[in-house]
């Protein structure tokens, strides 16, 4: 027994000392769910492109998980470089919690630091058996919508916002029916996920529920590897425009010195190379003139609200829809 | 080992302190190391969940204590891992008795396959329980016509409770019951006790304290479950939201003191629970002394 | 143990055999399902597919961070164990149940807290975050964040293996070996251990097979950081949330397997020492 111990710690020590070698120039990335792929394939063409002007090796580490989550990690110390987040009020509570990057980061880069954006779409099963067309028919009974909880997922807050900015306009802006609508529709969801990845499989692999709303590059990404002959794709009327900004962490790159690195990385992201990735990946480019024009013409027209016009700003939204006590918490108060 | 009479002596009342310090040795280091090992491990970590609690001062912790949501979550996880607990003391005391008594094929490798839900991790078994028990999965699609519904209800929590219990309780019994002497329930046949008399009298009051710990451990390790219970429960507020769960949402709303104070309730009624099963369970072992 | 016993001490065969079937069953619907779902999932695509997802670099580099922190957090765990199942079995003292409450206490704490009571010590807004990040020491989102979390989960159960077993076997041995003039060391070395040397590889083997297992609190302060603080049971999430579930279900049979490999020793232990095992617990 002592001998084994005696091994193990030996083991141990080998491998912790075998772990601490390698040296170039490292910057984390901490990111949200649906941005692997994407990410994955901008770290490579960045650290080509760094390689062949710097001659640095460059090696970028990306951490994915569900965008508050990641924030959180960010503000307990989490080394980030980067983050590129999936709202812009997770990005604000780094600043609010742990002032790690000054409160106007998001006037510091164009198009309010978000380099591309996305929406809210509806995904069926194939033939759309429930004739789904638009959000209205998500409160019909007998549908069963798949949607992540709003307090757990970025994605889900989205996917709520854009319901009830549909439910307002076509109610003349009462709040009050916009609520109920927003009630109506939760009381067909089945199931809430913590998150949008876990709502896909849930709406994919289990075969629960009718219509999932998800973001339209996850919509198209599921539809990709999930089975294109399965799912069908529904543009509803009006959606939002979701803007996953992204944002340099000041502190950290100074501390570490990377700061250079950090924002020509932010910077490749605006880049005609990054933004042929982006619509490469299903989000939507800022300047589609520099991406495939195949890949531009993949996205449908649609009327889009935006959040500071619909909503005032994020941080309003989050206080009156998803705060405790707001919008969520009172549709699920006891009736 | 001989002397049960002494045996008796030992456990049946305990000898005054000074007594058993003076023969046994190593009470001072034994004490001072696992003390203080607890502490910086457990203790002085888990005071940061209260001091934390602390900064929502009274009002604050009694709003998150009584919100309905919390209670009602706090009730399912405190109830599901009751069910869970009670129903693996009961399957795992036989599956125990199985591999400990009796030999068949595949004794060993059954054995084996008991710890797996150790090292499963508990995202793995919450797919893979999820994927079974789904209205579409190899169990599911069986129980859906009978109007019966597991995943993203109720049933479906305390099903991964029990996976993720059962070892606690096998692994509990196993060493216990390999240990029980064979002479004893002999001696019983002998004087004429009939199976069932023996089983009673003599076997099971020595298996009660080792249940009781299967128990009370399967029911502290379902009541904090998170990762196999996310995937199944279906996550609805009020209906199939677990305590955990609430404790995650919190902490997404970055607040860290409404978290901890849920986590402090969790903590608390644990606590006086395994408080009270231990003392129970030292009853009981004390009953078991006697009745050697 | 004689399991050639006469009918005065096992069941009616019918019974016995009824009991043994109630017991498959519960263990097939329980364990076996699952499991062979975790292999059917992970073979879907073949063979090859399943190789592939194990030989990759990130899967490599978390198997290897696993092992590493199990191969850290046991012995710590196994060295506390036996000092506390042999201040709890062999001493008598006040506050004795309470001790024991406090060492099951993370058994009860939810994976969630137990990641979180570390970030609220060491996370940059925890007590000694700011000290930490001036002296550039790394606990969360790092080894030893993971360590501790794993620690944290695994605590009692050496413990918790070893304190009925040796409550059951009482004092007297020792009591007998100290009359006979040996040391207190001595006594622990010669009588105490091999008297619990099968509880205590069940212990260190279910410490490391959930060591190797967690994820709930290692995910906590883990940082997810692919291929530098992701362990096994992260790395299957990260697959599975790239929609990779083969690789997923690939990577968790092989936690599966090592689980089943400790099991595999344990199995040799007891049928090379098996009978002088047997022959102490008759005597």
């Amino acid at each position: 027994m002592n001998n084994l111990i005696r091994r193990i710690a030996l083991a141990a020590l080998a491998l912790a000392s075998f772990s601490a070698v390698a040296k170039d120039i490292e910057l984390l990335n901490v990111s949200y769910d649906p941005t692997r792929e994407f990410y994955r394939e901008v770290n490579t063409a960045f650290a080509a492109q760094w390689q062949r002007d710097h001659g640095d090796a460059v090696r970028v580490q990306t951490s994915h998980g569900g965008s508050g989550k990641q924030a959180r990690a960010v503000i307990d110390g989490l080394g980030a470089d980067v983050v590129t987040l999936a709202l812009a009020f997770d990005i604000d509570a780094i600043v609010d919690k742990a002032k790690l990057l000054p409160p106007d980061w998001q006037k510091r880069l164009p198009h309010n630091s978000a380099p591309y954006t996305s929406t809210i779409v509806l995904l069926v099963r194939k033939g759309n058996p429930k004739g789904i067309k638009d959000w209205g028919d998500l409160v019909k009974p007998g549908v069963s919508v798949i949607t992540p909880n709003p307090k757990t997922s970025g994605g889900a807050r989205w996917n709520h916002l854009a319901a009830y900015a549909y439910a307002l306009k076509n109610n003349g802006g009462d709040v009050a029916q916009a609520k109920a609508f927003l009630a109506a529709l939760y009381r067909n969801v089945p199931v809430l996920d913590t998150g949008a990845r876990g709502a896909t499989t849930t709406f994919a692999q289990r075969g629960i529920g009718d219509v999932l709303l998800a973001w339209e590059n996850e919509a198209f990404l599921a539809q990709q590897e999930l089975g294109p002959d399965q799912f069908e794709i529904i543009v509803p009327s009006l959606s939002i425009l979701a803007e996953p900004p992204v944002a340099l962490v000041d502190r950290n790159v100074d501390r570490r010195g990377t700061r250079k690195v950090a924002e020509a990385y932010l910077a490749f992201l605006y880049s005609p190379e990054g933004q042929r990735l982006a619509a490469k990946h299903y989000y939507r480019p800022r300047e589609p003139q520099h991406a495939a024009a195949a890949d531009v013409a993949r996205f449908p027209t649609l009327e889009l609200v935006t959040i500071d016009g619909a909503f005032g700003s994020w941080a309003k939204a989050q206080a009156e829809h998803f705060a405790d006590g707001g919008i969520f918490d009172q549709i699920y108060a006891p009736r | 080992m001989s002397a049960v009479l002494d045996l008796d002596t030992t456990t049946n009342a305990p000898p005054p302190a000074s007594r058993a310090r003076r023969v046994m040795p190593g009470f001072g280091l034994t004490l001072g190391y696992s003390v203080a090992w607890l502490s910086l491990i457990v203790l002085i970590p888990l005071a940061g969940v209260f001091i934390k609690t602390s900064e929502l001062g009274f009002d604050g912790l009694l709003r998150v204590w009584t919100d309905a949501r919390v209670l009602a979550a706090l009730q399912l996880s405190f109830g599901t891992a009751f069910v869970a607990g009670a129903f693996n003391a009961l399957a795992g005391t036989l599956v125990a008795w199985v591999l400990v008594r009796y030999e068949f094929p595949g004794r060993r490798m059954i054995d084996g396959l008991i710890d797996l839900p150790f090292a499963l991790p508990t995202a793995v078994a919450g797919i893979a329980l999820t994927a079974l028990y789904a209205g579409n999965g190899w169990v599911g699609q069986w129980l859906t016509p009978l109007g019966i519904k597991v995943a993203y209800a109720p049933l479906g929590i305390i099903v991964a409770l029990v996976f993720v219990g059962l070892p606690f309780v096998v692994r509990t019994l196993q060493p216990v019951l390999a240990e029980a002497r064979v002479e004893l329930e002999e001696a019983a046949a002998t004087l004429g006790a009939t199976r069932l008399q023996t089983l009673r009298k003599v076997l099971l009051p020595t298996l009660y304290p080792a249940m009781l710990t299967g128990f009370a451990l399967a029911f502290a390790r379902g009541v904090g479950e998170y990762g196999s219970v996310i995937f199944i429960a279906g996550n609805l507020p009020r209906v199939t939201e677990i305590a955990p769960l609430l404790i995650v949402i919190k902490l997404e709303e970055f607040d860290y003191a409404g978290a901890t104070a849920v986590a402090a309730a969790m903590l608390l009624l644990s606590f006086v629970l395994l408080f009270a099963i231990n003392l129970l369970q030292a009853f009981a072992a004390r009953r078991a002394g006697r009745v050697r | 143990m004689n399991r050639s016993t006469s009918s005065p001490t096992t069941e009616p065969r019918w019974l016995r055999r009824l009991l043994i079937g109630a017991a498959l069953a519960f263990i097939a619907f329980f364990l076996l399902l699952p499991l062979a779902a975790v292999f059917v999932e992970a073979l879907r695509h073949g063979l090859d597919a399943y190789l592939n997802a194990l030989r990759e670099p990130d899967a490599l580099a978390a198997l290897k961070l696993t092992l590493l922190v199990a191969g850290i957090a046991v012995p710590l765990n196994l060295v506390f164990g036996v000092s506390a199942a042999w201040l709890i079995s062999k001493h008598d003292f006040r506050g004795k149940a309470l001790l024991v409450t406090l060492i099951d206490l993370p058994f009860s704490v939810s994976p969630v807290v137990s990641g979180l009571v570390y970030v609220l010590v060491f996370g940059a807004q925890g007590w000694f975050g700011p000290w930490l990040i001036e002296h550039d020491i790394r606990i969360i989102f790092a080894v030893p964040g993971l360590v501790l979390a794993t620690v944290f989960v695994t605590f009692p159960f050496v413990a918790r293996e070893l304190i009925p077993l040796m409550q059951e076997q009482g004092r007297d041995d020792e009591l007998a070996a100290l009359t006979l003039g040996a040391s207190g060391f001595q006594t622990f070395l010669r009588v105490t251990l091999p008297n619990i040397r099968f509880g205590l590889l069940y212990g260190v083997l279910l410490c490391n097979a959930r060591a190797i297992g967690e994820f709930g609190a290692v995910s906590v302060v883990s940082g997810h950081i692919r291929g530098l603080t992701n362990t096994l049971p992260l790395h299957v999430e990260i697959l599975y949330n790239e929609y990779d579930f083969v690789s997923a279900f690939a990577v968790a049979t092989l936690l599966a397997m090592l689980a089943l490999l400790t099991l595999g020793l344990k199995a040799l232990l007891e049928w090379r020492h098996g009978h002088q095992l047997a022959a102490r617990a008759r005597h």
